[in-house]
């Protein structure tokens, strides 16, 4: 286990390496620097000092060593555009993120693994035909589409919920701390509905086709020869099996909720990770930018690490490969 | 062999659920809009009507999807949108599949230290989360032109494909119609066109169909951010949330574009999903 633990350890390092050499090039591949903007009174010369001073005339494989050095020591440069170093930008927004997409994970899974496991268990019933129809609809469903019909709804029309940002701006600072805790779950509905509903839609259909692939199995055709009844069946037997595969999709889930996340932050300005690259891009903050786009491909690699170890530590199968 | 393609493609409608040909009907007449959305729109799509008398209009029989705040049809505009959606869509997942379908042929065929080094680079390449991956591209390139666009999406997008090329063509390669071929002399070349490709083609097949769906979510979802396809050209993605914009007050502006998006994405995991059961003996069991 240690041996697959540490093999698995160093494809992540790997990876990050690897994206952190593909945020290099392509900073350098785009064209033009941090200096090459556009403005009459602002000479050459002028620029030219700007570069020594930040280093863009040294050689690139020295800014490419003094950028692998800076970002393995947690330095991820300047933001132009927030004027803080953008780890202090990214500090405050990768909780909030983090949060989100724990919160729509932790729901959706249980949910979804539930939802899968009715279709799949009642087939041929009119209620498994809906719900599957319902799941395939909810899959396929954009959820930044779904982040706008839930703040048309019920923001706008039936104005239950705020229609974004994470505290009441206004208020928040002088309400109890009961009210400051219902005010900050009051902001967190809308944006945790989008993104766990499409989540669950698709853990349920993965369930129902990891179950599907169970049900015929002969070990579950033994359990109920024996005369096992079918919530045993089911529970004990053909779940166990058919839930391996749900580890691996919870590594992949997470990139597609932190893609997701953008998104639905931007929608309903939670003040995460994806409203700030999207910020930084309208500002043209690169160093921000490719320092999300970096953690995010860090979180991405440590998630599917997690789910890698999780596998192995269900599945003594896997270790052995 | 025209013949052979007419009776499997009668036999493949014949397998399919009716859902499934519902909306692979609805896919072809959206694909026939698409085309003939030159003949078809009223207006032309950057026209400004009368930026006074019709700016931000309500749906009526004159402009039954409404108009935006520069006056413009959207029903027009939802029209020559699906030319870009779809185009970028179809074309970048078209991409995609050429270029998986050879990488997995390729590293089937060639076994060995080959294979394994070409397994690693893959294993790297999907490491890298796609969305941000292209994020960050778009976000230095901006604006980026659509073929642009296009080439990026769809060589960000063959990864998954190549992986399953790969394992299916290393079963076929065991089995024995293969090994009658190597052993009459047939080269590597006429092995992987002859005798592999047509016998990986289903996961291809299911792969391009639920592609086109997840690029046309991905173009709007990047031109969302400002780092998609750019005005004035019409994109379903640049149309909703050009929409979003003013939505409460102008909500037409983003439920149509919107709906098209969704009915188009549904209709392509429909089909997806139906052609995934017809195809693949494997889903014959539990089907």
């Amino acid at each position: 286990m240690a041996r697959f633990v540490a093999a698995r350890l160093a494809h992540a390092i790997v990876v990050c390496f690897l994206v952190t050499t593909v945020a290099f090039l392509l900073l350098h591949a785009a064209p033009g620097d941090p200096f090459s903007f556009d403005h009459p009174r602002i000479s050459a010369d002028i620029r030219d000092l700007w570069r020594a001073e930040f280093g863009y005339d040294r050689p690139l494989l020295e800014q490419y060593a003094r950028y692998l050095g800076s970002v393995a020591r947690g330095k991820l440069g300047f933001s132009h555009s927030l004027h803080i170093p953008v780890g202090e930008a990214l500090a405050g927004a990768i909780p909030r993120t983090l949060g989100l997409m724990g919160l729509a994970l932790a729901l959706s899974f249980p949910f979804g693994i539930w939802l899968g496991v009715f279709e799949a268990r009642r087939r041929a019933s009119a209620s498994a035909r809906v719900a599957n129809a319902a799941s395939l609809v909810m899959a396929s469903l954009p959820n930044f589409w779904i982040a706008l019909m839930l703040l048309l709804g019920f923001a706008y029309w039936l104005p239950l919920f705020p229609a974004g940002g994470i505290v009441d701006v206004l208020m928040h600072d002088y309400m109890s701390p009961g009210q400051a805790l219902a005010d900050r779950a009051r902001h967190l509905v809308l944006p945790l509905v989008a993104l766990t509903l499409v989540a669950t839609a698709v853990v349920a259909r993965f369930q129902r086709a990891a179950l599907q692939d169970t049900l015929p199995a002969d070990f579950v055709r033994t359990a109920r020869a024996k005369g096992v009844d079918d919530r045993a069946v089911i529970g004990r037997h053909a779940l166990r099996n058919a839930l391996l595969p749900m580890i691996t999709l919870g590594g992949l889930a997470f990139p597609a909720l932190l893609s997701g996340a953008v998104f639905v932050e931007k929608i309903f300005t939670w003040p995460g990770m994806g409203l700030l690259v999207t910020n930084a891009i309208g500002a043209r903050d690169y160093p921000l930018v490719l320092a999300a786009v970096q953690l995010g491909a860090f979180m991405v690699a440590a998630g599917s690490l997690l789910a890698d170890v999780a596998y192995g530590m269900a599945d003594p199968r896997i270790r052995v490969r | 062999m025209f013949a052979d393609l007419n009776a499997g493609a009668r036999r493949l409608w014949a397998g399919l659920p009716l859902p499934a040909r519902v909306a692979l009907v609805v896919l072809a007449l959206l694909y026939a809009l698409a085309i003939a959305a030159p003949a078809v729109a009223p207006y032309l799509p950057s026209e400004q009507l009368d930026i006074v008398a019709l700016k931000d209009q309500g749906p009526s029989w004159a402009h039954p999807f409404g108009t935006d705040r520069y006056s413009r049809d959207l029903l027009t505009r939802v029209l020559y949108g699906a030319r870009v959606s779809l185009a970028v869509a179809t074309l970048a997942v078209l991409m995609s599949a050429v270029v998986g379908t050879a990488y997995g042929l390729v590293a089937a065929t060639a076994g060995g230290f080959v294979d394994a080094v070409m397994m690693r680079l893959l294993d790297a390449m999907l490491s890298i989360p796609r969305v941000l991956l292209l994020i960050a591209m778009l976000a230095l390139w901006n604006p980026v032109p659509l073929p642009a666009l296009v080439a990026l999406l769809g060589l960000t997008g063959w990864f998954e494909v190549s992986r399953l090329v790969r394992a299916e063509a290393l079963s076929v390669r065991e089995r024995d119609f293969v090994v009658a071929a190597r052993s009459l002399g047939a080269g590597a070349g006429r092995l992987m066109l002859r005798h592999l490709l047509p016998n990986v083609l289903v996961p291809v097949i299911v792969f391009t169909t639920l592609g086109v769906a997840n690029i046309i979510v991905l173009e709007a979802g990047l031109s969302f951010l400002g780092v998609g396809v750019h005005e004035p050209v019409p994109s379903w993605g640049t149309l909703f949330f050009d929409g979003t914009e003013a939505f409460v007050g102008t909500w037409w502006s983003a439920l149509f574009p919107g709906a098209a998006i969704v009915a188009t994405v549904l209709c392509f995991n429909i089909v997806g999903d139906a052609l995934r059961r017809v195809l693949d003996p494997r889903h014959l069991r539990s089907a």
